[in-house]
This record gives structure tokens, sequence and C-alpha cells, in this order.
């Protein structure tokens, strides 16, 4: 079995991000930067600590939003590529208009649902799940056609239903395409999530970093920056966990998995 | 010859359609399968093998002509066959057991019972230590073994061949050969077996068709009179080498100087 987390082949990276923290910390300091323009890593790390009960809250309320729009875009991912699937017609008329779709800066649209659904959690969820729901959508569509024909007919040669081609075919074919969709859905998601909070909300990373930014607090600012990348990194591990959870026989083939943390 | 007939391919034609252009694969091709028979369909490399294992299982439409099973007509309807298609298709995503026991699920067998069933035949494929690996952790007999496993499992008493050792090396391709006649001398079932090997063919079967180059057609259909059970020394027999030398006319191999007639 596989390292989850290859602590080896990471040092060399966790090695140069030091360096360049160090010199950053050197910098600031010989040259006096204003805190409020850029501050130094041992601030940033201060504030981070200082107002880490707050931080945490406003994580959380981000993080309820982003969980439940991947959430919510995986089901209804599911459900429409499935159908299209089933019935080529509306695939026909579906598919197209997806693609296509993914042209539209969907953060235009977060204001619109900011109008329709006011600024409570409902919005935010709305949106994470609008920009998640693309690549997923996409994804799956595409593994559930390319399964080889061949397999389709031997499972024939075997009378199995569709239901069960579908399952022990079509569905496990489509896994990779659908994880590397998840993989792309995870990181839009907490920005999605963050853009909602911007445009109205009451709590989240969004709202800390505007209050951040109003009063000039940059090392605050730099610290929800820090849980922003912490938290973007953990989902993106949490889905190649969920990858590597679901899809057993890819463990030794290939090697999506080689450490980056 | 046998009198009940478990396939029948009547006077097929068929052509590949790709946009403007079509390929006309086969001409006017008619073979049989009598009950318990073993028969092989010998052809170069593109002359249509596979072609006819898909209309014999009904995946595919034929032009022209009739397939028949057990006497009845079934032309272009996929039904309930043993196919073993030409690359072993084990499913990446499920171990050996879980692959092999996908006839019996299909037949809505419970997963319980069609695991142990799977587990009693493993023995006689050699595989009861590989019951949990994935197919890329097989060797390439392993992998043919467990796809034939499969295709025994399939609920039909005919069986469609396509090339089943081709990828093997020819140790193990003989060994294959071997086990095969054993396992078929169990259980009896019809087998259509497709290979472009000359001695494969003459070594395996009761009957033999040869067929041409792309269109294929019959060349001649040869009954292959050897005693079985059949031992590998049969192989250096003046009677073989004389059924192999009509299967090499046949083929016409020296005039073509094609090298894809394997004569391993
Ligand atoms: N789906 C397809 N579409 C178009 N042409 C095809 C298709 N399948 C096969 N052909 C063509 O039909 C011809 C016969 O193919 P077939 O696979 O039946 O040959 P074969 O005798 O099995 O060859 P081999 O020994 O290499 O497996 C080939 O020339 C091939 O290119
Ligand atoms: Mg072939």
């Amino acid at each position: 079995m596989k390292k989850w987390v290859n602590i080896k082949t990471n040092l060399p990276a966790a090695g140069f991000l030091a360096f360049l923290l160090a010199i950053w910390e050197f910098l600031g300091r010989i040259l006096e930067i204003p805190g409020y323009i850029l501050p130094a890593p041992s601030a940033i790390a201060l504030a981070l600590a200082e107002n880490f009960p707050l931080l945490l809250e406003h994580t959380r309320a981000t993080f309820i939003a982003v969980l439940g729009g991947l959430i919510l875009a995986i089901g209804v991912a599911f459900i429409l590529a499935l159908a299209m699937d089933r019935w080529k017609p509306l695939k026909q008329a579906l598919y197209p208009v997806l693609v296509i779709s993914q042209a539209v800066p969907i953060f235009a649209l977060a204001p619109l649902i900011l109008i329709w659904f006011g600024a409570g959690l409902l919005p935010k969820v709305l949106i994470v799940a609008l920009v998640c729901f693309f690549p997923l959508a996409v994804n799956l569509v595409e593994g559930l056609s390319q399964v080889d024909q061949e397999a389709v007919d031997l499972m024939q040669t075997m009378q199995a239903n569709r239901w069960m081609i579908m399952r022990s075919v079509q569905l496990p074919f489509a896994m990779p395409y659908f994880f590397s969709g998840l993989k792309i859905a995870a990181t839009y998601s907490v920005l999605g999530a963050i853009i909602g909070e911007w445009l109205a909300a009451r709590a989240g990373l969004g709202i800390y970093m505007l209050r951040a930014m109003h009063s000039f607090r940059t090392s605050d600012l730099f610290a929800s920056i820090v849980v922003v990348v912490v938290i973007s990194l953990a989902l993106f591990k949490l889905v190649e966990l969920a990858g590597w959870l679901f899809m057993p026989w890819q463990r030794n083939t290939t090697n999506h998995m080689k450490g980056w943390l | 010859m046998r009198t009940i007939s478990r396939l029948a391919i009547e006077n097929i034609y068929s052509t590949y359609y790709s946009g403007e252009q079509h390929l006309s694969v086969l001409e006017n091709v008619s073979l049989h399968v009598g009950e318990g028979e073993f028969v092989s369909v010998l052809g170069p490399s593109g002359s249509g093998k596979s072609t006819i294992l898909k209309i014999a299982a009904g995946l595919l439409n034929p032009d022209q002509g009739r397939i028949l099973v057990n006497n009845r007509e079934v032309t272009g309807k996929p039904r309930l066959v043993g196919y073993m298609p030409q690359y072993d298709l084990l499913f990446p995503w499920k171990t050996l057991r879980q692959n092999a026991a996908l006839p019996l699920l299909a037949k809505k067998i419970k997963a319980k019972e069609a695991s142990k069933k799977v587990d009693e035949m493993l023995p006689l494929f050699s595989l009861e230590n590989f019951a949990e690996y994935y197919p890329h952790q097989l060797s390439g007999g392993m992998r043919q073994r467990a796809a034939l496993l499969r295709t025994m499992l399939i609920d039909s008493d005919l069986m469609l061949l396509d090339e089943p050792f081709a990828a093997l090396d020819a140790l193990t391709r003989e060994t294959m050969q071997d086990w095969l006649l054993k396992i078929w001398g169990q259980f009896r079932r019809s087998v259509l077996f497709v290979t472009h090997s000359i001695d494969e063919a003459i070594y395996l079967s009761d009957r033999i068709y040869v067929i041409t180059e792309r269109p294929g057609k019959i060349a001649i259909e040869q009954i292959i009179d050897l005693k079985r059970p059949r031992s590998k020394e049969i192989i250096t027999t003046s009677i073989f080498s004389s059924y192999k030398q009509v299967m090499i006319n046949a083929l016409n191999v020296n005039a073509r100087g094609e090298e894809d007639i394997n004569q391993n």
C-alpha cells in the first residue's frame, strides 16, 4: 500500500518554502516595511495566534457553506449525468448547453443569487454548488460515455441489465474522471464561498477579510489567506483520500497519490 | 458429424461502414458447431475472425444471412452466450473473484452465493490463491484463465473464444492449450475457437474452417481426425504434419509471405 503522505518527496519543497519565509522576514526588517503594507511572517503568525478563536468561528461558517455546496453539486451532477447517459436526446439537448455555460463566469452570477436568496447560508451554498457543478457534471458525463463498447457488449452476452452495466462497468470506469472533476471543484469551492461572503453574509472568512481590509489590519488579512490555503489543501487531500478509498484498484497502478504535502 | 447443431451461421455477409468508406469483411460465410464439438476458425489477421464471433454472439448484425442457435433463428439478437473477447477484458476495478462472479450476478444470484461458486471453481483454473487480486497484479496466463473461468460461468452450452492465447509466450501458450483441452473434456461445451496459429487449431479442434484474407471467405473445412485425449507428442506425427500442409496450402502462406500466420 502506498503511503498517503510522502515526507521524503516533499522535503525539498518544504525547505524552499521555509527559505522564502526567512528572506521575507529578513527583508521586512532590514527595509523597515510598515506592517499595514507588508507584515512580516512573524507578525502574520502572531495575528493568526491572537485571533485564532474568532478566525476558527468564521472558518467554520465558510467550511459549512463549502461542504454543503460540494455535496449539493455532487448530487445534482450525478443525477443529471446518469439521466443524460440514460436518455440520449436529453444529453443532446443539455450537454452542449452545459459546455457552453462553462464559459459564463459563474462568479459574475453571484450577485444575482444574492438578490434572489438574501444573505444567509443558502445563497453561499448555491454559489459554491454552481461553481462546482460544471467540472463535476462534465467529467462524469465524459467518463460515462467513454466506456469501452466491448465491455458493454460483454456484459450483454451475460444478459446483464442496464442498471448492472451502469453499476459494474460505467460508474467504476467514470470514477477517475469524477475525481479529477472533484479536485477542480474542491479548489473552486472555497473561492466560491468567499466571494459569496464578500457580497453579503453575516459570517465567514470572506467577512473576516472584509473587516480586516476596512481597518487596514493587513496581518489579519494575511492570516485569513493562510487559513484559506490550509482549507483548500485539506479539501484537496480529502478528495484524494476519498479517491483512494473508492478506487482501491488504482492504489498501486498510478501515482496520483504522489505527495505534494 | 453430430446431429444437433448448437450454432449455425448461414451465408453471412458483413460490411463495416465508417463515413463514406465501407469495408467488406465477410462474404458468404457459413459454418456450424455441433453439440460438444470443438471447432476453430483459422485465418490471417484482419480476415474477419472476430467479426464472425461478434455476429455469432448477436452483438453485430450481418448484412445478409442467418444465425441459428439450437436450430432456432436468433440473428442480431444479443443473448446469453459464453463470449470471450479478443482482449481478456477483465475489469481493472474488480478483483479476480468479482470479475468471475459477474455472469452469476447478472443471473441475479446473490453475491455471497456467487462468490462461493467462483471459489469452488478457482482450483480447477489454478487460481485459488489469487481471488483477491486485481487484474493488473496477475500474470498474462492467469488473466486468460480468469477470463476463461468467467466465460465458463456464463450459463450457456456454447462458448465463443477469440484468440484466448494469442498474447501469451509460446511456453505458457502450450500449457494453456493442454489445460483448455482438459477443462473442455470435463464440461463438454460446444466451442467456436478463433486463432491464427495453425498448430493450435489442429491440436485443439475436431474441425477447422480456414478463412481467407479480407474479405473473409471459407477456403476449406477440414475435419481433424486425431484421437482424444491428445498430448503434445502428436505434433511430431506425420498425420499432424499432413494436416498442417493442408492448412498452409489453404492459407497460401508462401505466396503471400505473410508473417502473422504463426506456425509455432
Ligand atoms: N468496428 C469496426 N469498424 C470498422 N472496421 C472494422 C471494425 N472492426 C473491424 N474492422 C475491420 O474489419 C476487418 C476484420 O476485422 P476483424 O477484427 O474481424 O479481424 P480478425 O480476423 O479478428 O483480425 P485479428 O486476427 O487481427 O484479430 C479489419 O480489416 C478491421 O480493420
Ligand atoms: Mg480478431
